[in-house]
């Protein structure tokens, strides 16, 4: 067997990925076509909230080619209620959640009726044909009125727009001091309402499902990043025996969290299929997708920082309305909270107090997006920083030094109560600082200002860290997070040496097949094209916690790191009873085992061998030597970074352009440095879309006015800048690899930059937010001073912080 | 109606509904699954394909206006197992995550290219305007296109078709900060 020449991890091996994607040789959900495979197609409710008072079907049944049409009465019966697994309170309310509207609409994209037919053309024919009266019903789409006394309710048998309330105090919690004695006693009190709107994952390729109904079982594939989690849900949600249900996500185009869910289509799909006997497929269209996926953010955040005229914090308090929209999706409620772990960031805050809200809406379900949770605490808390500096007059860099953890800090124990376990701000700012040319761009913009230039330059900073490597099971537990964090894998020695590993992550994109086989490759000492990585088939990885949380490397990358040790343990103890000395004698370099002190060898290729063909094991060692391992970690891991953006913002038509972009990640130790970089520069231009492009749009009635890509401003390459990366390298203690996660880093960190930028671009203007996204026409608003600008339901043009906007 | 059209180089002859759109054609009737439906407006562009050698969005198409016509997708592209040095380019370059996009971003490449044989950052920017990524945030493909302007110019040697590992990490250095 050849020895690798040289460590794999940490080399930018090209993706063994690519070779399917570049040839256009790939197998996402809907190129599937089985015998007989009907196609199914959604009509979906045009309005917000309404009753249904009848659904005729009556002409679209007699329409060419179609099969069958099932409204919500037909499928009331087996269709259960959607499953969220994460009940954040003890007391929290959750409406039933049908996958179909049986007899009332909640947000305008809701399913309500459904035609099977024989192709895609056809059924979607056919959903013209159907008609539906609603008996409209008040709509409820602004947070802060859904929780006035007397407000119109989306569900009136809660009683009540608000789903929970969830409290950190670090006083109760002993994590810290009393945050109002804080507040009461500050020399400085600064005070801001942000808004984080919503946002759509919009993942490039639109879901689609398939479903195989064999006698009593059933094959599912779908574009989901969770097939092990789907498979689960859907048998507790159906009723159907787990054990005769497989699914599979073959390639899937992203999902940005945006896939991390249990959809109503799955579960329509699937019920459709059994009930016909039949495969049958559905795949969204992209105004489907972005009418009725799960959208995310969608947050009112109002923050108090309480500091010393010094600059030292003494006191911070969070108060947040988060949007669920008309249902509770999967992990919907948890991702404000997990947020509330996030607030005081790489501070060293002594009193702190979260409180988050979550209110119903009739609007599209929010759920995970990309960062879930931790982009709209750190863009709070990055956003406030700036403005306490601006407060006391000092370099908004100097503020965040006085205040973070120094690296002779760690391991830190915040105030929020988690242990920071590495990290180095000061040496991750010094490079970023470096490599931005800080100081010449500060002299540019006092030039600027001084001259009245109509261009003006500013400078936004983000000192970020998150938690990530999601997560330790008994942390989830105590959060009442229904499922555990740990991740899977299993290695299959094959006679001829060539290795499987199957792993219970489930990539779309992310490249773990590369990434995997390098660890295997190392540790094994066999070489990278021998492992192949088996993934996303349930029948295949029978047990995975899927992707998401950027914890696919920590956690299940050191899944891996165990299943391989557990095959060299078992190896050194065939070898050695082949080389006849004691097992520890026994050496292992490169994949060949040696005998101490002698020039005995035996390459892992003969032990495997010898493993599989059982002529010669030791006294009760089975034959073979595939192993597998689950590792649940100790602790989350906790990146962090600096990123560093200047904008040149056009005072006299508000347009913003970034003019240079630099981040410095620390994301501890890192196996391809090619897929890392990849990771942050798409994270990041998702962070800067959210400060200048995107919104989900609702008008007064509740529809959603961005449903296609013409109107949801996804960047192209025109719209987002060169980004100059680098890294720093603090190992994580909480995995053997060392390794922090990497996937949310760039869009947690950048969108607060940007925003941050602009604003210190026209800070001197009188100029004190803007709310996001930060288009020509809301910065140029903010110029004009113009604080009194309505906000539209939803939010259109203009800020809803009386003291922020224009200052 | 019967149509004959030339798909990367072989002829299908079919009878098609007039409606159905030349991507539908491509997927659901001649199995040509590497060219995808990522939008129903014509802005993604990852359903880019070439008629009669430039590229088009094939869901702005009808399938009877590729009568008589010549396409390629990404699946013609290779030549005798010998990758298009646009699609080299990319996987060299990391131009792509989870690969969605990059069928139509290759071929719009491939077109930009035929265009403009030497275009600047701004010029590839601007090319690949109407297609959109999530996942990569563009720098990669711009740099994976300028690479491969550079491997396909006159003249160009072996040399450019080496690829050299460390490059991407000589170009972000690294920098250790270090905990202890």
């Amino acid at each position: 067997m050849t020895a690798t020449a040289e460590p794999e991890v940490g080399r930018a091996r090209r993706r063994k990925e690519d070779a399917r994607l570049i040839t256009g040789a790939t197998r996402w959900t809907d190129n599937i076509q089985l015998a007989g495979m009907l196609h199914m197609a959604v009509l979906r409710s045009p309005v917000a909230h309404a009753r249904i008072t009848s659904v005729d079907v009556t002409a679209a049944v007699r329409m060419p080619g179609v099969l069958d049409v099932l409204t919500g009465s037909d499928l009331a019966d087996e269709q259960g209620s959607l499953p969220c697994a994460w009940p954040i309170t003890e007391d929290m309310l959750a409406p039933p959640a049908p996958s179909i509207a049986v007899d009332e609409v909640n947000f305008a994209g809701e399913a309500v009726a459904l035609v099977i037919a024989r192709t895609a053309y056809e059924a979607h024919d056919a959903l013209a044909a159907i008609d539906v009266d609603y008996e409209d019903l008040p709509v409820v789409l602004d947070m802060a009125a859904a929780i006035e006394d007397g407000a119109d309710l989306v569900h009136p048998d809660l009683g009540t727009n608000k789903s929970a309330t969830w409290v950190f105090d670090s006083a109760e919690a002993g994590t810290g001091t009393d945050v109002d004695r804080a507040v009461a006693s500050g020399e400085v009190v600064v005070e801001r309402t942000f808004r984080q709107q919503r946002l759509i994952p919009a993942f490039m390729e639109p879901r689609s499902v398939v479903v195989d109904p064999t006698s009593d079982s059933a094959t599912m594939w779908s574009s989901t990043q969770v097939p092990h989690v789907l498979r689960w849900m859907l048998s507790a949600v159906l009723g159907i025996p787990e054990h005769k249900l497989r699914v599979i996500a073959p390639d899937v185009g992203g999902g940005f969290g945006g896939k991390l869910q249990v959809t109503p289509e799955e579960v329509l799909t699937l019920l459709v299929a059994r009930r016909l006997g039949k495969p049958v497929k559905w795949t969204e269209s992209r105004t489907e997708s972005m009418l009725c996926a799960h959208h995310g953010r969608d947050q009112v955040q109002r923050i108090t920082l309480a500091a010393r005229a010094d600059g030292t914090v003494t006191g911070l308090k969070v108060d947040l309305l988060a949007d669920m929209g008309a249902y509770l999706r999967l992990v919907s409620p948890g991702v404000p909270i997990l947020g509330a772990f996030m607030f005081n960031a790489i501070y060293k805050f002594p009193a702190y107090r979260f409180t988050c809200t979550n209110v119903f809406t009739n609007k599209t379900p929010t759920d995970a997006y990309r960062g879930a949770g931790r982009p709209e605490a750190t863009f709070a808390i990055e956003r406030i920083m700036d403005e306490l500096a601006a407060e006391l007059g000092v370099d908004p860099l100097k503020l965040r030094q006085r205040n973070w953890i120094r690296h002779e800090d760690f391991p830190f124990t915040t105030v929020s109560g988690l242990t920071y376990d590495s990290g180095n701000y000061e040496a991750a700012t010094a490079r970023a600082v470096e490599l931005f040319g800080y100081d010449a761009l500060r002299a540019e913009q006092d030039e600027r200002r001084a001259n009245g230039d109509p261009v003006q330059l500013g400078i936004g900073i983000s000192t970020y860290t998150e938690m990530c490597g999601l997560a330790p099971s008994r942390v989830l537990g105590a959060l009442r997070y229904a499922a555990g964090g740990w991740e899977h894998a299993a290695i299959r020695m094959l006679p001829t040496g060539k290795v499987e590993l199957v792993t219970g992550t489930s990539p779309h994109g992310q490249g773990h097949e590369t990434a995997w086989s390098q660890i295997v490759a190392d540790r094994l000492g066999v070489p990278f094209e021998d492992v192949e990585v088996l993934h996303g088939d349930t029948q295949v990885s029978h047990r995975g916690m899927d992707s998401y949380g950027s914890r696919s490397l920590a956690v299940g990358g050191t899944a891996v790191v165990l299943a391989a040790d557990k095959v060299l343990a078992k190896a050194r103890t065939v070898a050695a009873h082949l080389m006849e000395c004691s097992a520890d004698d026994v050496e292992f370099t490169s994949g060949t085992f040696s005998v101490r002190g002698t020039s005995t060898t035996m390459a892992l290729g003969d032990v495997v061998v010898a493993a599989h063909v059982a002529h010669d094991l030791p006294d009760g060692v089975e034959p073979g030597l595939d192993a597998e391992a689950t590792f649940d970690p100790t602790d989350f891991s906790y990146p962090h970074g600096t990123h560093l953006c200047a904008t040149e913002v056009d005072t006299q038509t508000g347009r913003v352009r970034i003019r240079s972009y630099v981040c410095v990640d620390d994301v501890g130790k890192v196996v391809n440095p090619l897929i890392v970089e990849g990771q942050v520069h798409g994270g990041v231009a998702q962070g800067i879309a959210q400060a200048l492009y995107e919104e989900a749009v609702h008008d007064e009635g509740g529809t959603l006015t961005t449903a296609t890509l013409a109107d949801y401003l996804v960047p192209s390459a025109v719209d987002l800048p060169w980004f100059t990366t680098d890294r720093t390298e603090t190992p994580a203690e909480s995995n053997p690899l060392g390794v922090k996660g990497v996937g949310e880093a760039g869009t947690i960190a950048s969108t607060p930059a940007v925003v941050n930028a602009i604003v210190d671009a026209v800070r001197h203007m009188g100029v004190t937010d803007v709310e996001m996204p930060c288009t020509p026409m809301r910065v140029w608003k903010a110029l004009q001073g113009r604080t009194a600008v309505t906000p539209a339901t939803g939010g259109v043009h203009g800020s809803i912080d009386a003291r922020g906007g224009a200052g | 109606m019967r149509i004959t059209v030339t798909v990367d180089g072989v002829d299908y002859s079919d009878e098609v509904e007039p409606r159905t759109l030349l991507v539908h054609h491509l997927r659901e009737r001649l199995g040509k699954t590497g060219t995808v439906v990522g939008c129903d407006t014509g802005n993604c562009g990852a359903c880019t394909v070439h008629l009669d050698g430039h590229s088009v969005k094939s869901c702005a198409v009808l399938a009877v206006q590729a009568n008589g016509r010549e396409v390629t997708t990404v699946e013609g592209l290779a030549r005798d197992g010998l990758l298009h040095p646009v699609q080299q380019a990319f996987h060299d370059n990391h131009a792509l995550q989870c690969g969605f996009c990059t069928p139509g971003m290759i071929m719009q490449a491939i077109d930009l290219l035929a265009d403009d044989p030497d275009p600047d950052e701004d010029a590839v920017r601007h090319g690949l305007e109407g297609n959109l990524c999530r996942c990569t945030g563009y720098q990669n493909v711009v740099r994976a296109v300028r690479d491969a302007a550079r491997r396909m110019s006159p003249g160009a040697g072996p040399d450019v078709e080496r690829v050299d590992e460390r490059a991407v990490v000589e170009r972000a250095p690294l920098h250790t900060g270090g905990g202890e």
